[in-house]
């Protein structure tokens, strides 16, 4: 080994030691910072796969927003997509102080290379549906939020709690429609608690594997990017939401729920880890339908693009 | 004192064209070119929802039967309706969206601000709010039709192509017939086609500014004051009103 790269080797063990003390100290990491090569990647993995999580996750609640069945119900399903439209551009931006751009990460996107997650690939068939997303979907993604607001990364803690400022406003919608709905006619309530039927466990699999499933955890717990393990957080979860589904008499489709005095929580039965696979690796529902939608609108946005980009380089050469 | 069904007619006007704009470009949801447009255009669609809403309730009130602005919006058929055809008809490309948004925004301009001086004290109020917006509207669509009409030769090609195809639309927003001239009488209503001049100058100097050919007046498209419709707004309502006439005892 050479000299020169002898020493470049001992100046990264060290500007990583500095690092990892930094972050150990409760440090934010920002932009300009030097951090690990994993680290970095690490972030842009996550932080992408939430911003299209956002974005995809239009998708399914979109497709009611025609069909709301009041002016202020279209109002807030409307402005609540909006919001997730909105975060997924704070996202965006926070990935991009890492070194990659939107365009580079709609291409991973539609390369299949980053994901977005798993719970939009689940249809959204009725109105009541529209209530259980915000309620349990919503519900779920604010437990992961609100713990990644203190995550170690500057950009992304931030955008998470802008985000998070704007996620109790969703599910309290959601929560909304469906006790207005469990207050309505047979019709409203057997909706509703089919809705309820057939979101729980897509938004318990929100928190992802079993902890013990999750070897590669230990990173992204040491540089404080993760600060909750996943099994903690979906417990925060069902805790929170079993009381909500009981005051307004939902009844959550586990047999094996019930309350544990000594633990201070609930026990669940235990998650399909298969159908969890299976959508992941792309034998979901809607996998194909939500991936083509976004490929369909974005090649058809492209002359618009291009169209914008070539006025403003007209304007630049003019002046 | 107006005739309370010819003020309940022009509020449903009114109301109608906010209402129905307002679902057309709720289409756009997850569909626009950037995110950045899905957001301003839901957020259009946004203030017109709450300019149906504030306008259909004070129909409701005025034709004292009780009806909210929930039945009038889900509760109406076809032939009830008032809006102008151009609000109705498919959102087409970007450039139709962009395009139909200048037209009618640049018209709406000029129609609130009159109304803001409305002797209907819950009009003028209405308007003067909703003028804030459309201002809003009419400068996002006034910029994205220079962009494109002078941007590369296909968006050029889009953005004539769907002036064209708008322009026979454009002559049912400045008509008035016996209801108009009740209440310009009264100092309710505005003489829409007074407002004429104006809108073509402008519209001229944006399509100018675009490179845009501005098309020749010729045959006209009319209807909607007496709620003859295009066929497009049958499958609007029909996907609007579904919840609604399914479940008819139902709250949501
Ligand atoms: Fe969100
Ligand atoms: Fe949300």
């Amino acid at each position: 080994m050479g000299a020169i790269q002898e020493l470049e080797l001992q100046l990264n063990e060290l500007l990583e030691k500095k690092f990892e003390e930094r972050v150990q100290g409760g440090d934010a990491v920002e932009p300009r910072d030097w951090m690990p090569e994993n680290y970095r990647k690490h972030l842009v993995r996550q932080i992408s796969q939430h911003a299209h999580s956002e974005v995809i996750g239009m998708q399914p609640e979109g497709n009611w927003i025609t069909r709301a069945p009041s002016l202020r119900a279209k109002q807030i399903l409307l402005a609540k997509i909006q919001d997730e439209g909105g975060h997924g551009l704070y996202l965006y931006s926070a990935a991009e102080t890492l070194g990659i751009s939107r365009d580079e990460m709609i291409a991973q996107l539609h390369s299949g290379k980053a994901k977005y997650s798993n719970i939009f690939n689940y249809p959204a068939l009725t109105w009541a549906d529209i209530g259980a997303i915000g309620w349990l979907v919503d519900g779920a993604a604010i437990v992961n939020q609100v713990s990644l607001q203190r995550t170690s990364y500057g950009p992304y803690s931030r955008a998470m709690v802008r985000i998070c400022k704007e996620e109790s406003f969703h599910q309290r919608q959601g929560y909304e429609i469906m006790a207005q709905m469990m207050k309505g006619t047979a019709d409203q309530k057997e909706m509703a608690q089919d809705a309820m039927n057939r979101w729980w466990w897509p938004a318990l699999m929100m928190f992802g594997p079993h902890d013990t499933e999750s070897p590669h955890a230990g990173d992204a717990f040491r540089w404080k990017i993760k600060r909750h393990t996943n099994d903690e957080l979906r417990q925060k979860f069902i805790d929170k939401t079993v009381q909500q589904a009981e005051v307004i008499g939902l009844t959550v489709p586990d047999p094996d729920l019930k309350w544990n005095e000594a633990a201070g929580h609930y026990d669940h039965g235990e998650i399909n880890w298969e159908e969890f696979r299976n959508v992941i690796n792309g034998d979901g529902p809607c996998n194909k339908q939500r991936l083509d939608h976004h490929k369909k609108v974005h090649a058809e946005g492209e002359w618009v693009r291009v169209a914008a980009a070539a006025y403003h380089a007209k304007k630049a050469n003019k002046n | 004192m107006a005739d309370q069904n010819n003020l309940f007619k022009y509020l449903l006007r009114l109301g109608d064209n906010a209402l129905v704009l307002s679902h057309r470009l709720s289409e756009w949801c997850s569909r626009a070119p950037l995110i950045e447009e899905d957001l301003a255009l839901t957020n259009f669609s946004l203030d017109m929802i709450g300019r149906a809403q504030a306008l259909l309730k004070y129909a409701g009130e005025v034709e004292g039967k009780g009806r909210t602005e929930d039945d009038l919006a889900y509760k109406r058929a076809e032939r009830q309706f008032y809006n102008h055809l151009v609000m109705e008809l498919p959102n087409g490309d970007f450039a139709f969206t962009m395009a139909r948004q200048l037209l009618v925004s640049a018209f709406e301009c000029l129609l609130f601000e009159a109304l803001s001086n409305s002797k209907d004290e819950t009009i003028a109020a209405i308007a003067a709010k909703t003028l804030k917006e459309v201002k809003y509207h009419r400068a996002h669509a006034e910029d994205w039709v220079i962009r494109l009409g002078d941007g590369t030769e296909e968006s050029y090609q889009r953005m004539q192509h769907a002036v064209n195809a708008l322009w026979m639309y454009t002559g049912e927003l400045f008509e008035a017939d016996e209801v108009d001239a009740e209440l310009i009488r009264e100092g309710i209503a505005v003489d829409q086609n007074s407002l004429r001049p104006q809108w073509q100058e402008y519209i001229g100097q944006v399509l100018t500014e675009a490179k845009l050919q501005v098309p020749a007046d010729g045959y006209m498209q009319t209807g909607s004051r007496k709620g003859i419709h295009t066929e497009h707004l049958g499958h609007i309502l029909s996907e609007m009103q579904y919840l609604q006439r399914a479940y008819p005892d139902a709250t949501w």
